[in-house]
C-alpha cells in the first residue's frame, strides 16, 4: 500500500498553459526549445554574421513574437546554450535575425554551421526599450562595436513607424572601419526622411574617409533639445559610462536614456543567477535599464 | 493543521510502513569525525534502526534531493542532421525523515524561487511535490544562528513536524495525505499534560541558542558597506572552492553544460550546481570576467543572501544553519564577516 500517491507535474492544469515564454505565463517545460532552421547567414565582417532563423513548427512560429531588446536563448544541441539579442525587425514573423560574433565555444562552431542546420531556440526574454513611451520626441541611437546587433531591432521599429517619431539620429562607432556591421545598409537608412547617420572610427586605415575619433565626439555636433530626447545606448559597458555622462552634460535626465547591459547566462529566467547583480536579475528585471538605474546596481558596468 | 499525540513504537511502524512503498532519506551516522563528534547525513536508509532524529546537524543539507548537484534538463537525440527533444521529470516518490526547522524554511525560501514566481519550474515542482516532508524539532547546536535570522519557526512546508517528548512525539499534520498516511498507525488526540510538555520543550529549546548576532539590519548594512575594507579581510583568506555553496541548504545558482555521446547520437543537457565564488561564476565569452576578484566574489554571496533576496521576497536567503561557517576550508564563519561589518559601522 502507498502512504501517499506520486504527483506528475506534466498533469498539473495551470502548467498546462500554451507554451509562451513570457514571464507571465506559468508554462510547463522551461528547458522545452522551439526547433528552429538557419535560412540564410550573411557575412558581416570576419568576426560577425547575420543568421536568419525561422522556426519550423507554423504553430510555435506564429507565437512568437518580441520586442526590441528583448533576448533568446540559443540552442546548439548537444554544444550548448548563449544567449543572443534579437537585431531584427518585431514585425518580421517570418524569421529572426541575429547578429552572431565568433566570441565563446558555441558561436564558434556556430560559425561553421551552414544553411539548414537546425538550431533551438528559447524566448523571447527580459525587458525591451520603452518604444511607445518614446513617441513624439527625437531619437538618440548610439552604437559601439558590436553595440549595432541590439540597437538594430529598435533602429527599425523607429524606420517603421516613422511618423511616429520626431528626428531621428543614429551614431556609429568602431576601432577600424572593417568592423563596422551592416555597411550595406547605410544608405537605405540614409536615405530615410530626416534619419542623421554619423559613423566615426578610432583607428582609420589608408581608405577610410569618414570622421575620425571616440564616438563622444559625435554628440558635440548634434543639436540636442533634452527634454524632447531620448536616447538607446548599446555597446561595451565602458562606452556607457563616457555617452552617459555626456548625455548628462547635454541635459537629458537619466531616465531618458536606456542601455542594454550583457552579463553571463545560462537559463534566461531568473534562476540560474549567473546574471546576478544584489538583487537584480539581468535577464528578467533586463536587459535594458535606464541609466540612473544602473548607477544604483552596483559595479553594473 | 492538526496536532495529535504518536507514540515511539508506533512512529517505527510509520517509519517501515513508509519505507515498504517508498524510498526514505534520513539522518545516517556515517562515522567520528577527528574530535570524535559523530558525523550525519540525509542518506537512504533500509530499516528504522539506521535513523539518528537525535543527531546535531548534517553536513550537507537535504537541498540535493530537490536541487541535485547534476541534474539532466534534456536529452538530444541526434540523427541525420536533425535532433529530436526530450525532457523527463523526477516523479518516483520520496520520504525525507528528521529535517531540522532550518532546513524545511530553506525548502520553503527554494519554493518562492522555484514554485511561486514566475517561470516556475516543473524539475523542482516535481521533486518537491514528490517528497513527504516530516521535520524535526532539536535542542540548538553550537553554531547556527537561525533564531537572529527568524528560520526557527516553521509554519508551512511540511507534511509531518514532530517534537521528543521523552515516550512519545508531539505531532504537527499539515496536509491531507500526511493525515491520511500517519492514520494507518494508531494516534491519540492531545490532552492538556501533552500541550504542557509540547511547551516546556519549545521553551527549553528558546533559551538555549548559543550564538547571537544581530542581522536584522543587514540589508541596509551591506548596502553602506560596500566598499568595505571587511570584504577585502575575508576576500583574501577565500579559497574559491565553493564548498559554502555546495553545503548551503539554499544556495540555488546553477550552470548548464551539454555532453555528447562518443558516437554522437545523443546529447545531454546538464544543470550542475555552482558557486558564485567560483572564478568564471561571472566570466563571457570573449574573457571578459564581470567578477574578477575573490573579494567580490564572497562580496556578491553575502549580497545576494541577505540583501538582493529581501528586496525580492522580503526575507534573507540565509536560513542561520552556519554549515557553509562550518565547512570552510579556510575559516570563513558567516556570523565573524556579519559581526565585522558592524564592527565596521561603528568606526
Amino acid at each position: 500500500m502507498r502512504l501517499f500517491t506520486p504527483y506528475d507535474v506534466t498533469k498539473e492544469s495551470d502548467m498546462l498553459m500554451p507554451l509562451e515564454f513570457t514571464r507571465a505565463n506559468r508554462l510547463m517545460h522551461v528547458d522545452k526549445t522551439y526547433k528552429a532552421e538557419i535560412t540564410n547567414i550573411i557575412r558581416l565582417t570576419e568576426m560577425e554574421k547575420l543568421f536568419h532563423i525561422r522556426i519550423i513548427n507554423e504553430e510555435e512560429r506564429a507565437r512568437f513574437s518580441f520586442l526590441p531588446g528583448q533576448f533568446v536563448m540559443l540552442e546548439l544541441p548537444g554544444y550548448g546554450e548563449v544567449p543572443i539579442s534579437i537585431s531584427g525587425s518585431p514585425s518580421n514573423r517570418g524569421y529572426i535575425e541575429l547578429c552572431i560574433r565568433k566570441a565563446g565555444i558555441v558561436t564558434s562552431i556556430l560559425h561553421k554551421a551552414r544553411r539548414g542546420a537546425k538550431v533551438g531556440i528559447r524566448g523571447p526574454f527580459g525587458n525591451s526599450f520603452p518604444m511607445e513611451k518614446m513617441k513624439g520626441n527625437n531619437i538618440l541611437l548610439i552604437a559601439g562595436g558590436l553595440g549595432m546587433a541590439p540597437l538594430r531591432a529598435p533602429l527599425f521599429y523607429v524606420t517603421e513607424n516613422r511618423s511616429e517619431y520626431q528626428d531621428v539620429h543614429i551614431l556609429y562607432g568602431t576601432r577600424t572601419p572593417d568592423q563596422l556591421l551592416f555597411t550595406y545598409q547605410y544608405d537605405e537608412w540614409k536615405r530615410i526622411d530626416d534619419i542623421n547617420l554619423q559613423i566615426i572610427v578610432e583607428k582609420p586605415d589608408i581608405t577610410w574617409s569618414g570622421k575620425v575619433g571616440m564616438i563622444t565626439k559625435l554628440l558635440d555636433e548634434l543639436p540636442i533639445k533634452p527634454l524632447e530626447t531620448y536616447a538607446i545606448v548599446c555597446g561595451p559597458p565602458v562606452m556607457f559610462k563616457f555617452v552617459c555622462n555626456r548625455l548628462r552634460q547635454f541635459g537629458i535626465p537619466m531616465h531618458r536614456m536606456f542601455v542594454s547591459l550583457e552579463r553571463r547566462m545560462h537559463c534566461g529566467m531568473g534562476k540560474c543567477c549567473r546574471c546576478n547583480i544584489g538583487s537584480t536579475f539581468i535577464c528578467v528585471d533586463g536587459p535594458v535599464f535606464d541609466y540612473w538605474s544602473v548607477l544604483n546596481l552596483k559595479e553594473a558596468i | 493543521m492538526l496536532f495529535r499525540i504518536i507514540k515511539k513504537e508506533d512512529f517505527k511502524t510509520f517509519v517501515n510502513l513508509m519505507l515498504q512503498t517508498t524510498e526514505v532519506i534520513a539522518p545516517k551516522f556515517i562515522k567520528n569525525n577527528a574530535k570524535g563528534k559523530p558525523i550525519h547525513q540525509f542518506l537512504p536508509i533500509s530499516n528504522y534502526d539506521e535513523m539518528v532524529l537525535d543527531y546535531e546537524k548534517c553536513e550537507f543539507s537535504a537541498k540535493t534531493y530537490f536541487l541535485p548537484y547534476k541534474n539532466t534538463l534534456s536529452t538530444f537525440h541526434m540523427k541525420d542532421h536533425d535532433w529530436t527533444q526530450e525532457i523527463q521529470y523526477r516523479i518516483q516518490p520520496r520520504a525525507i525523515f528528521g529535517l531540522h526547522p532550518c532546513d524545511i524554511n530553506a525548502l520553503v525560501r527554494l519554493d518562492k524561487v522555484f514554485a511561486r514566481d514566475f517561470y516556475p519550474n516543473p524539475y523542482y515542482i516535481s521533486r518537491r511535490k514528490n517528497t513527504f516532508i516530516v521535520g524535526i524539532d532539536h535542542l540548538p547546536c553550537d553554531d547556527g544562528f537561525c533564531h537572529a535570522i527568524n528560520a526557527n519557526h516553521i509554519t508551512h512546508g511540511f507534511d509531518l513536524f514532530l517534537t521528543d517528548l521523552g515516550d512519545r512525539y508531539f505531532v504537527k499534520i499539515n496536509s491531507d495525505r500526511a493525515f491520511m498516511a500517519i492514520s494507518e498507525v494508531p494516534i491519540q488526540e492531545i490532552t492538556d499534560e501533552d500541550t504542557k510538555d509540547y511547551l516546556a520543550v519549545r521553551k527549553q529549546i528558546s533559551q538555549s541558542y548559543k550564538v547571537s548576532v544581530k542581522t536584522d539590519d543587514l540589508p541596509n548594512l551591506l548596502d553602506i558597506e560596500f566598499e568595505s575594507k571587511v570584504w577585502k579581510k575575508w576576500g583574501d583568506k577565500c579559497l574559491n572552492c565553493g564548498t559554502c555553496a555546495m553545503v548551503c541548504p539554499t544556495c540555488y545558482c546553477y550552470g548548464v553544460t551539454e555532453r555528447v555521446s562518443m558516437d554522437h547520437s545523443t546529447g545531454k543537457k546538464i544543470a550542475y550546481l555552482y558557486s558564485c565564488n567560483l572564478l568564471d561564476f561571472a566570466m563571457v565569452a570573449g574573457g571578459h570576467n564581470f567578477r574578477p576578484n575573490q573579494e567580490t566574489r564572497l562580496k556578491y554571496r553575502y549580497y545576494h543572501q541577505h540583501r538582493g533576496f529581501v528586496e525580492s521576497y522580503g526575507e534573507p536567503m540565509c536560513v542561520g544553519c552556519n554549515r557553509c561557517g562550518r565547512s570552510c576550508l579556510a575559516g570563513i564563519d558567516p556570523v565573524n564577516v556579519i559581526r565585522d561589518l558592524h564592527e565596521e559601522e561603528k568606526l
